[in-house]
């Protein structure tokens, strides 16, 4: 039976097994809203910006574990879409997108609303396709979604020409894919494992450093299973935070730039670091050639050029993590069988003894205040109000360092934060698809006010279609991170970074259908949390917290790990970072 | 021996789906990550669904290695090989317009026969040359042509292929057929 092609993509679709798009529309996709208007089982949530579509995409398949969809327009919708995928590219998020082109016959021709989609979108995606004949849309979207949602997954982008969606077709739907160009490998080497398995069963000062592939491959049950197993400390990066319980004794929490000194001493002096689906980012390693300048590292990542990047790495193994995890888990019982030399159980027992030392002096801290609010105090607080059990998403900033922080994370897929790309304006249109795809549950956005102002339009989407996410502005009127860097490290010659107090953020929220709550003192926090947490609608709970607080520890950009700044610097500190290589 | 670390050129064979699009993955990978390609050739295969792509790339291990990490990455590669230390035979065709003033007309003559290379159009005061080689026989042409005036020189980048009964590169299908080519007595080293 022929059918418009606009009626083929929502079909595949539905064959796909999705259920929830976000979009927004526009003259080049009518054909697909006009079958939209009586389709059946496929809900769409209309967005306010394009870019809002994808990172809400992003939220659903980061939370869901399934791959996010959404659909704009030709041209200027599909320019906006870009920073989404740029963003779902680096953090390895799973969505598909979908934009409208021009009629193939004014493809080139610089017709309204037309741009080279394909052309733009192609080194920021995993793949794109331009659809030239109708015949191949079934095809096309099933391949789609398997790119998406396999190896290391990613964001696929698909141009629809507005005439193949016009135009009338079979429904072509292959039982099975076959692409002899991509077939990722999932099953670790197995001499590779074992090695890794001898290397940690004699290993003195082992460390896990975890990452966002543990998340995406689901594997934290593996990762939890080896690390008790061998009784191995694990520091999570921001992207794998929640793949290992915070409260666990032998979470270092995260590591990196802003990490934890004990994360970061720990992988310094480790002799043995295994790099769990993470991908040695220059935020988490500092100066290469001073990051754990004494282990053998043990790489276990799906995507073969993450491996021996940015570092040199002694064991690679390409494969998915968790089936890596459990064959490792197997390799290790396996070498455990024999008793450890005596000399390997004292010094394991030292590393152990260190570890504890250094969580115990120099934990995350920071000075109260009775006047003013400290934003740590706020995400500790959201932190006890929520025990956890919130899906929690930031923007990008100080504040969600804090959050990285300060928050107990519990479980895995509860976390969405922009690690990769650091995009503001991600926190409001990322927790409205978690939303959706978590209806009835908590949903936190801790935004800052600079990153909340990217995106705020979003609110009227999340009061219109019924998303009752909490957004709590860590509101220090101004771009914070950019004050700290130019406090720090340009010599308090403050640029361009004040937001002085408008808009009004509680008006705002009312003025979208939504609530809107203020809080300046500490001793209003508690309540103005639980007010939030019990509102049934959106919420926007703006907390006016000290402007002058900084995230520390730090360690400035291009210094080693071991450089780390715990508290406010003085001026020598100051003078010393300035003499450090900078640059965001 | 080359220092593994010293940057060095390299050959990459790359077989790829014959789609559109494709050469400007291939293209946009390289600007993207800031390597240099010094050559680039495309062409069709046995099977016309591939293409194969030759590029000559300078680099070191590292730079290499992620080279040929990223171009496997592509959806649409199929197969990448560095055959820069397999035994193989490159080739490269350059055009070549030079001077042929009455002076130096035999002079050039000489010279393109001495390199094998062809007079493909001839004017009272000009000729165009053909030859074929590797890189250096080429640059040695060039160089001996550049005193008589070169007014315009076109390359049409390395292919290369490897020696030997056996495809370095396959198909991607294993042929049908065994070919008489695969009896090892019959290929030998002969250019």
């Amino acid at each position: 039976m022929k059918m418009p092609g606009a009626r083929i993509v929502l079909e595949c679709l539905k064959r796909q097994g999705v259920d929830l798009i976000f979009g927004l529309p526009g003259g080049a996709v009518l054909p697909i809203y006009d079958a939209l208007y009586d389709f059946q089982g496929l809900r769409h949530i209309l967005v306010r910006q394009e870019a809002a579509a994808g990172h809400a995409a992003e939220g659903y398949a980061r939370t869901s574990g399934r791959v996010g969809v959404c659909l704009v327009t030709s041209g200027p919708a599909a320019t906006n879409l870009v920073t989404a995928l740029q963003d779902a590219m680096m953090d390895s998020i799973p969505i598909v997108a979908f934009t409208g082109q021009v009629p193939t016959h004014l493809i080139g021709n610089d017709a309204f609303q037309e741009a080279d989609n394909v052309g733009i979108t192609r080194s920021c995606t995993k793949h794109n396709f331009l659809v030239k004949d109708g015949n191949d849309l079934g095809p096309i979207i099933r391949e789609a979604f398997h790119i998406a949602s396999t190896g290391r997954p990613g964001p696929v982008h698909v141009d629809l020409p507005k005439d193949i969606l016009v135009k009338e077709w079979d429904l072509v739907w292959p039982d099975q894919i076959h692409m002899r160009s991509y077939n990722p490998n999932y099953e670790g080497h197995p001499g590779q494992i074992k090695r890794a398995a001898k290397l940690l069963a004699r290993a003195k000062k082992p460390v896990l450093y975890v990452g966002g592939g543990v998340i995406s491959a689901d594997a934290s049950a593996e990762l939890r299973e080896l690390a008790e197993l061998a009784q191995l400390p694990v520091t999570q990066t921001l992207m794998g935070l929640g793949s290992f319980p915070m409260e666990h004794p032998l979470s270092l929490d995260m590591l990196g730039m802003h990490g934890s000194y004990y994360a970061n001493m720990a992988v310094h002096h480790s002799d043995v670091l295994v790099a769990v689906g993470a991908r040695f980012d220059d935020r988490v390693t500092g100066r290469v050639d001073a990051f754990a300048p004494n282990a053998e590292i043990v790489h276990i990542d799906i995507d073969p050029s993450s491996i021996s990047k940015n570092i040199q790495v002694g064991v690679p193994i390409v494969g998915d993590c968790r089936r890596v995890l459990v064959k490792l888990v197997e390799a290790l019982r396996e070498e455990l069988r024999d008793e450890p030399p005596p000399a390997v159980g004292e010094a394991r027992r030292q590393w152990a003894t260190q570890l504890a030392e250094w969580k115990r002096d120099f934990p995350f801290r920071y000075e109260w205040s009775d006047d003013v609010v400290k934003p740590q105090y706020v995400v500790q607080e959201i932190s006890n109000a929520t025990g956890g059990e919130a899906f929690i998403v930031t923007g990008v900033g100080q504040h969600q360092m804090w959050a990285a922080q300060y928050y107990k994370f519990k479980h895995p897929r509860m976390w969405c934060t922009s690690g990769g790309l650091g995009t503001m304006g991600y926190g409001l249109p990322t927790a409205m698809g978690v939303q959706a795809a978590n209806p009835g549950k908590l949903v936190i956005n801790i935004d800052g006010d600079g990153s909340f102002a990217m995106n705020s339009q979003e609110l009227a989407t999340c009061f219109t279609e019924g998303l009752p996410v909490k957004t709590v502005i860590i509101n220090n009127s101004g771009h914070g991170m950019v004050r700290q860097w130019q406090r720090i490290i340009y010599k308090e010659r403050y640029c361009a970074i004040d937001l002085p107090g408008i808009p009004d953020w509680v008006r705002l929220a009312e003025a979208y259908g939504c609530v809107g709550l203020r809080v300046t003192k500490p001793s209003e926090v508690v309540p103005a949390i639980e007010k939030m947490i019990s509102t049934p609608a959106p919420v926007v709970l703006d907390v006016c917290v000290d402007k002058d607080e900084c995230v520390f520890p730090m360690v400035p950009a291009g210094g080693a790990n071991t450089d780390m700044i715990l508290v406010a610097p003085t001026r020598e500190v100051r003078d010393k970072a300035a003499k450090s290589q900078t640059g965001f | 021996m080359p220092n593994g670390n010293d940057p060095r050129k390299h050959t990459i064979a790359v077989l790829v789906e014959n789609k559109f699009g494709v050469l400007s993955r291939v293209a946009g990978l390289f600007s993207a990550r800031g390597y240099n390609i010094e050559s680039m050739s495309v062409g069709e295969t046995l099977d016309p669904s591939v293409s194969r792509m030759t590029l000559v790339v300078r680099g070191d291990e590292f730079v290499i290695e992620q080279v040929t990490k990223q171009l496997h990455k592509l959806i649409d590669v199929i197969k990448v090989t560095d055959l820069t230390d397999e035994s193989h035979v490159e080739r490269e065709l350059v055009l070549i317009r030079v001077n042929a003033e009455p002076s130096n007309r035999a002079e050039v003559l000489r010279t393109a026969d001495i390199f094998r290379a062809r007079v493909v159009d001839v004017t009272a005061v000009s000729f165009v040359l053909e030859a074929t080689g590797d890189e250096g026989k080429l640059e040695a042409l060039i160089e001996l042509l550049r005193p008589m005036g070169i007014q315009e020189l076109v390359r049409t980048g390395k292919v290369v292929i490897a020696r030997g009964p056996k495809a370095r590169v396959r198909r991607v299908e294993p042929p049908r057929k065994p070919r008489v080519a695969d009896d090892p007595k019959v290929v030998g080293f002969a250019d």
